[in-house]
């Protein structure tokens, strides 16, 4: 089957005003202007096949906003190329638009003084729903995130929770085949974020829609994607399933240890890199290969209050993939 | 187009239930948009009937001043006409343009178009035009259709007031004849067009100036004095007021009102007219133009 999106060689370069100190430099900066070149997207190639769940990370300003932006069309790529369901998206075809969707977290999209049902009507329109569907559509939804009650009051007046409900509801009614969420529970609490979750896995899971999602939350990500793309001053660092991710950048093992005497003893390096450090307790990162003879080790020279061996959580392994793929300082 | 054909084999394809609904489609969309505006000023109703009231008043010091300076010029040189060979007012009729410019900048004033299409572009809500199936000019104008009809229906009983307290300035100056009347709306339609997207040009100047505060301010301020808004036309100095009457500017306030007083008429009323409607499409055209090349630029720097 063709890939539902794909990109090849993507690069965006922005042109950023570089702004001189001082009043003295403020005044030269009228005359003449001085840019820099800043390399947001960096030659990024990649596809994604109908129905796959894909998660996008990076460090904030690593390229992934820009990524999404280019293929939803909003802006167009210095180099490289890009398909979406088949079309140019920077082309900003109409039938392109009618399918798909672009959410973004901090972006709102409904009109702030009117109810979201207002709204929704406005989709209805502007994507020409068919009315059957669109009621279909609009009540699976609405009772799937459970804001049956609230599509009649102010958007204004909503929580932000809520509020990412609407616009979510509002993102999918004209049934798009490709979503692209960028961080779509920034902000929201516990509970609102595993609402969105669920609605999006429920939803995926019903419609076989092919969602792309950056998100700075790890629980977002292992509730959804299988596959997870990453990437690091715009360039591709890693592409491929989520196990694999943590067996290439996580191959250590976490080892908690509790020591008796209160105290972790002062020459608990040489045993492995020290993650984190808590009173009586330590975190050692270990190789795999060495874990026997290590806990023997310790167990030997010092009493023990509470030992465990763990897989690092995906945070760390995430942390360690941004460390790793740093460029080497020159 | 290559675009036209997406995925032919993607068996999700046919789910993409969006019909493509011809004409009536289209403009079902805008009425939509049409609504929801209509329905979202109505909140702020309260806002509305205040502004207006307080609107009328700068009216009475006008009517005062001008009672001073034909009086004066009464004194000086015994006359009681003011302006040009071709066109003057009398103190009456004066009072009578200046409440008709009201009407005449109803139409065509656009409180917060530039200004909202140059903050859309700076913040970045100018997105939901390239995301939806929409254009931006044409989801304005349906907006801004609805804010007009519902800030004359609810200044409509205010307005009614004014005018019948004033009702002496126009004793004989009310167009008796059906086809001034009919010149009359068609000036006012055509003042809002002009208006519209003479404001919307000058909003997208937003994609190449970040801050656009201060132009805006000079347009608007200028633009008080070469419409018309502030006193008649032929009242200036001849070089002046030939050149002012060549500009675009004088349909969104001038002349809709010379005409409502049948200062123009006949052939010259309908090669005003004629002037008017191409400025209006001129304007359009430019609107459009500059929408594209800004949207090239946004999408080549930055979104």
């Amino acid at each position: 089957m063709e890939p539902i999106i794909s990109a090849a060689g993507l690069t965006k370069t922005y042109r950023v005003f570089q702004k001189r100190k001082g009043v003295a430099g403020a005044l030269r900066g009228l005359v003449k202007r001085e840019y820099k070149e800043v390399r947001a997207v960096d030659g990024i190639s990649f596809n994604i096949e109908p129905g796959e769940l894909v998660a996008f990370l990076g460090p904030n300003g690593a390229g992934k906003t820009t990524t999404l932006k280019m293929l939803s069309g909003l802006i167009y790529p210095n180099a490289g190329s890009a398909r979406v369901l088949g079309y140019v998206p920077w082309e900003r075809d109409d039938a392109f638009r009618r399918r798909f969707a672009l959410v973004m977290g901090q972006k709102n999209q409904l009109w702030w003084d009117l109810p979201a049902s207002d709204s929704f009507e406005l989709h209805r329109e502007i994507y020409g729903i068919p009315s059957d569907q669109f009621k279909r559509t609009l009540g699976d939804l609405t009772e799937l995130l459970n804001v049956e009650k609230l599509t009649r009051q102010a958007v204004r007046e909503l929580s932000l929770g809520e509020r990412m409900k609407m616009e979510l509801i509002a993102a999918l009614l004209h049934q798009p085949q490709v979503l692209l969420l960028d961080e779509p529970t920034i902000g929201l609490d516990v509970v609102a974020q595993v609402a969105i979750q669920k609605c999006l896995r429920e939803y995926h899971q019903q419609r076989g829609v092919t969602m792309l999602l950056t998100s700075h939350y790890m629980r977002d990500v292992e509730a959804l994607c299988n596959r997870v793309i990453v990437i690091n001053h715009g360039k591709l660092v890693y592409d491929g399933g989520l196990a694999g991710l943590s067996e290439r950048f996580g191959r250590m093992k976490l080892v908690k240890i509790e020591f008796a005497s209160g105290s972790v003893p002062d020459d608990i390096e040489r045993f492995g890199e020290v993650a984190h450090r808590d009173g009586p307790g330590v975190e050692l990162r270990v190789d795999p290969a060495r874990i026997g003879e290590i806990l023997g080790a310790i167990l030997e020279r010092y009493p023990v209050a509470d030992i465990s061996v763990t897989d690092p959580p995906l945070e760390q392994v995430i942390t360690r993939v941004f460390q790793e793929s740093e460029p080497a300082k020159s | 187009m290559s675009a036209s054909n997406p995925l032919p084999s993607d068996p999700l394809s046919t789910a993409s239930g969006a019909p493509a609904r011809g004409v009536m489609g289209v403009l079902t969309k805008y009425w939509m948009i049409f609504r929801a505006s209509l329905v979202e000023r109505m909140t702020y109703r309260g806002d509305f009937f205040l502004a207006t009231i307080l609107r009328f008043l700068p009216m009475l010091t006008t009517i005062l001043l001008w009672d001073a300076i034909y009086t004066g010029a009464k004194a000086k040189s015994g006359t009681t006409q003011l302006g040009s060979s071709s066109i003057s007012f009398s103190y009456n009729e004066m009072i009578a343009y200046l409440l008709m410019v009201n009407i005449s900048r109803m139409f065509s004033s656009m409180p917060g178009l530039a200004g909202g299409i140059a903050r859309e572009i700076r913040d970045g809500t100018l997105k939901k035009y390239l995301l939806q199936p929409i254009q931006m000019l044409g989801y304005l104008v349906s907006y801004r259709v609805a804010h007009k009809i519902a800030y004359i229906a609810t200044t409509a009983i205010p307005y009614a007031l004014l005018f019948f307290v004033c009702r002496h300035y126009f004793e004989g100056h009310v167009p008796t004849d059906p086809v001034t009347w009919l010149a009359f709306l068609t000036s006012l339609v055509l003042a809002f067009i002009v208006g519209f997207y003479f404001e919307a040009s000058v909003g997208m100047v937003g994609f190449w100036f970040l801050e656009v505060t201060s132009l805006l301010y000079i347009v608007m301020t200028m633009n008080f004095f070469i419409s018309g808004h502030m006193l008649p036309l032929d009242l200036l100095p001849t070089p002046w007021s030939t050149i002012l009457k060549s500009l675009p500017f004088q349909y969104m306030a001038y002349f809709p009102a010379v005409v409502f007083l049948g200062k123009i008429q006949g052939a010259e009323l309908a090669r005003e007219l004629a002037f008017q409607a191409a400025w209006a499409l001129a304007f359009i055209l430019l609107a459009h133009w500059l929408y594209r090349r800004g949207l090239r630029r946004y999408s080549a720097y930055g979104g």
